[in-house]
């Protein structure tokens, strides 16, 4: 039976069979009221037409949530969020966004002014409303958007990828189109019980990406969400799947310079990559969500569970991200590599100013003979900025000969911020080698002066002072994105100093 | 034309300079001597606008502007440059980068167009040529890992790139061999034109037995005691400091 048809089945079969949704709604309302509970989570699986197996795994995962506590072990300090006082699915549309840019926070205006971005695509990235009605134009970095900059060519970019056999679409179609790989991939890497947020997640999310890579194909070109057609808002619950077969590669870009409102406070994603003999994943982040303001109010929560498997025997998995954004970010993106001589790498950028709070760094699980794992991280706390580098490397028993470089480095600027390193690692195998370096400095007043004496503004000196401290990092970014990446780390900074 | 008036600064509330008074025209070049601690590099760190060093009084204009009252890179912009004598380390920071953002932003400050990569590449080649430096200096660290030699090299190629109305070189012989010393006063000598003056400053003579300035000033405890054509240095060479203090 074709799968649209099976769920087309199942989700009448659910609705004849009369489920109280708890709320005067139908199938056809577009949003579900405030609150979170099984009815909700049957809303959204209804919603997107799931089949019963899908809406099954939502409700284990409701269930498991239900039992659970939020973590706090993690360095972070924020007000105790109610669950029940969010929406969580299509929240009523003149709640979301300003109603022109003048609305919106003039710091962000100004951001954007300094990007270049053009007034149309500030109105997309500021959610004012009725912006964007063209899709895919608005989540375009610049760089990309300057060689891809029309709907009709990102069409002609989805039919190439269709030509390798590459899969690229949302997690909802993929759910309809392709429920064999959904049902054998979806929470094989991150279990909906895997963490608090991870099991919020897996009820409720709504949107995200899909890739899946055939055996020995390389991708044609970066996938990035701007080419997937109908990805006009990034989902409160973004969920994430990218399979690559044997042999296969592929480099995939989330996330977008420009700073993005979002109404929604709370966000966890869950992104799972699956690497298998041979193939190697390279995923790129740039977050840049809103921060909220100098003193510390608004801004996104970012709760984010991120991991890979290196399934396959001498597969890999990258992990980069340049994390600028949000109020407060939780963060591990990890790898396990089961496959032998599979290699996972970190390389990370986070910078925090005025009160953000960052908790980020990596889980490195060696469990396959001879694996290896590199973990570059650079910190850079400015303002009340409190920046924390937390990593576990375990070596199981069976991982001889396994190899982990680890090197975290602190950059403070100014004396409020705090920089903090709590690196874990556990060794099980007498063969394998762990080395750990860890550096903190400070920009010392001769580098500043030195920049200006040769005519930068303090400003200017700081960004080319802090690009030069995540060199290491930034290198291993696609070339526009680098690009981006590094004018946005200088305005993130931008007032920190003097 | 530099030009400074009764100009008196402090650090930490001790008096540096204790009144200063110099004018270098357009197009000369003059050399300040004088024993450690006398004020040499706090005026050139006041006269490039250094946190830390407070004017208490005195006047300092370059061109006619008032530098006093700018910022460090606004100095800059109007034609100030300082050789430095530590140059500092940016780890991370390639050379060719650092100096294409310094140039532009001089030429930005100066209402110049700003070079796109390929220009650039094409101009440092060029001065690189003619200070006999190889381009391999561009890829690396600005200063990172790089000999006393080099360093004082890399300083002048900026001024070379920069094109200053005013150099102060602060020590630039310091920790140069003989064929180093030579290849930064070529650098120097090479700039020398109606366009173009500089403040060499130096505890000995023998940088200027390469670059003859037209003027020598001696500072000892924060005052010029004494000024001169260029056989003061040789002078001061051959008797030291003390005699002319004595004198002074």
């Amino acid at each position: 039976m074709p799968a649209v048809t099976e769920t087309i089945e199942t989700v009448q079969a659910a609705t004849e069979s009369g489920y109280k949704w708890g709320f005067e709604t139908d199938i056809e309302m577009e949003f579900a009221p405030k609150g979170l509970n099984e009815d909700i989570v049957r809303f959204i699986s209804a919603k997107k037409n799931e089949p019963a197996w899908l809406l099954e795994w939502r409700l284990r995962a409701f269930a498991l949530w239900k039992t659970m506590a939020e973590p706090r072990w993690a360095a972070v300090k924020y007000p105790p969020i109610d669950y029940q006082d969010s929406y969580y699915y299509a929240a009523p549309k003149e709640k979301v966004g300003p109603k022109s840019l003048d609305e919106v926070d003039p710091e962000l205006l100004k951001t954007y002014a300094k990007l270049g971005i053009p007034l149309r695509e500030q109105e997309i990235l500021a959610g004012v409303e009725g912006a964007g009605s063209t899709p895919a134009a608005g989540r375009m970095p610049i760089a990309v958007d300057a060689v891809f900059d029309s709907v009709s060519v990102a069409t002609s970019y989805k039919e190439r990828l269709a030509k390798d056999g590459v899969i690229f679409c949302s997690i909802s179609e993929a759910v309809q189109e392709h429920p064999e790989l959904i049902k054998k991939y979806l929470g094989s890497v991150v279990p909906q019980g895997d963490n608090f947020f991870a099991a919020l997640n897996s009820a409720v999310f709504t949107d995200g990406s899909f890739v899946y890579i055939p055996k020995g194909v390389r991708c044609p070109m970066e996938l990035s969400t701007y080419f997937r057609i109908n990805a006009k808002s990034t989902g409160q619950f973004e969920r994430t799947l990218i399979i690559a077969d044997e042999g296969s590669q592929v480099s995939y870009l989330e996330g977008c310079t420009a700073p993005m409102r979002d109404e929604n406070q709370l966000h966890a994603a869950v992104v799972e990559l699956v690497a298998m003999d041979d193939a190697s994943i390279k995923y790129s982040t740039v977050q840049n969500w809103y921060p909220g303001d100098a003193e510390g109010k608004g801004g996104i929560y970012n709760f984010v569970t991120k991991r890979g498997a290196c399934r396959g025997a001498r597969s890999k998995i990258s992990w980069t991200q340049v994390e600028t954004g949000s109020a407060i970010t939780w963060k591990y993106p990890s790898c396990i590599l089961q496959g032998e001589e599979s290699v996972g790498e970190f390389y990370s950028v986070a910078i925090t100013n005025n009160y953000q709070q960052a908790d980020t760094g990596t889980k490195m699980f060696h469990i396959g003979p001879r694996t290896k794992s590199t973990i570059v991280s650079k910190g850079i706390s400015a303002g009340h900025g409190q920046n924390t580098y937390r990593g576990l490397v375990r070596i199981g028993a069976k991982a001889a000969g396994a190899r982990n470089f680890t090197q975290c480095d602190s950059l403070l600027i100014g004396d409020l911020c705090g920089a903090h390193t709590v690196p874990y690692i556990e060794n099980r195998c007498a063969t394998a080698k762990v080395e750990h370096e860890a550096t903190t400095s400070r920009i010392a007043e001769d580098q500043l002066f030195y920049c200006r004496q040769r005519g930068l503004t303090q400003e200017e000196a700081v960004g080319l002072i802090v690009n030069g401290f995540c060199r290491e990092v930034l290198k291993e970014l696609p070339m526009e994105f680098a690009v981006e990446a590094q004018k946005l780390l200088q305005i993130s900074l931008e007032g920190s100093v003097g | 034309m530099l030009k400074i008036e009764g100009l008196t600064a402090e650090i930490d509330g001790k008096e540096i300079l204790k009144g200063i008074d110099l004018e270098v025209p357009t197009g000369q070049v003059h050399a300040i001597m004088g024993p450690n601690g006398s004020g040499k590099s706090t005026l050139s760190y006041v006269l490039s606008g250094r946190d830390g060093y407070e004017v208490t009084g005195g006047s300092a204009t370059l061109n006619g502007l008032d530098i006093l009252a700018m910022e460090p890179e606004e100095r800059a912009a109007a034609g100030l440059f300082l050789a430095f004598q530590y140059p500092v380390e940016l780890p991370g920071v390639g050379n060719a980068t650092f100096l294409r953002t310094a140039l532009n932003a001089v030429r930005k400050g100066r209402g110049e167009n700003e070079l796109d990569a390929m220009q650039f590449l094409k101009l440092a080649r060029e001065r690189m040529k003619a200070l006999s430096m190889s381009d391999e200096m561009l890829k690396r660290g600005v200063n990172v890992g790089f000999s006393g030699g080099e360093k004082k090299r890399n300083e002048i190629l900026q001024m070379a790139l920069l094109q200053p109305s005013m150099a102060i070189l602060d020590e630039t012989d310091s920790g140069l061999d003989i064929d180093a010393l030579k290849i930064v006063a070529d650098g120097v000598n090479a700039m020398r034109g109606p366009g173009f003056s500089a403040l060499v400053i130096t505890h000995y003579q023998r940088l200027l037995d390469y670059i003859v300035p037209d003027r020598v000033h001696v500072l000892i405890g924060g005052r010029i005691v004494k000024s001169g054509g260029p056989e003061l240095a040789q002078e001061l060479e051959a008797q030291g400091y003390g005699a002319v203090q004595a004198a002074a």
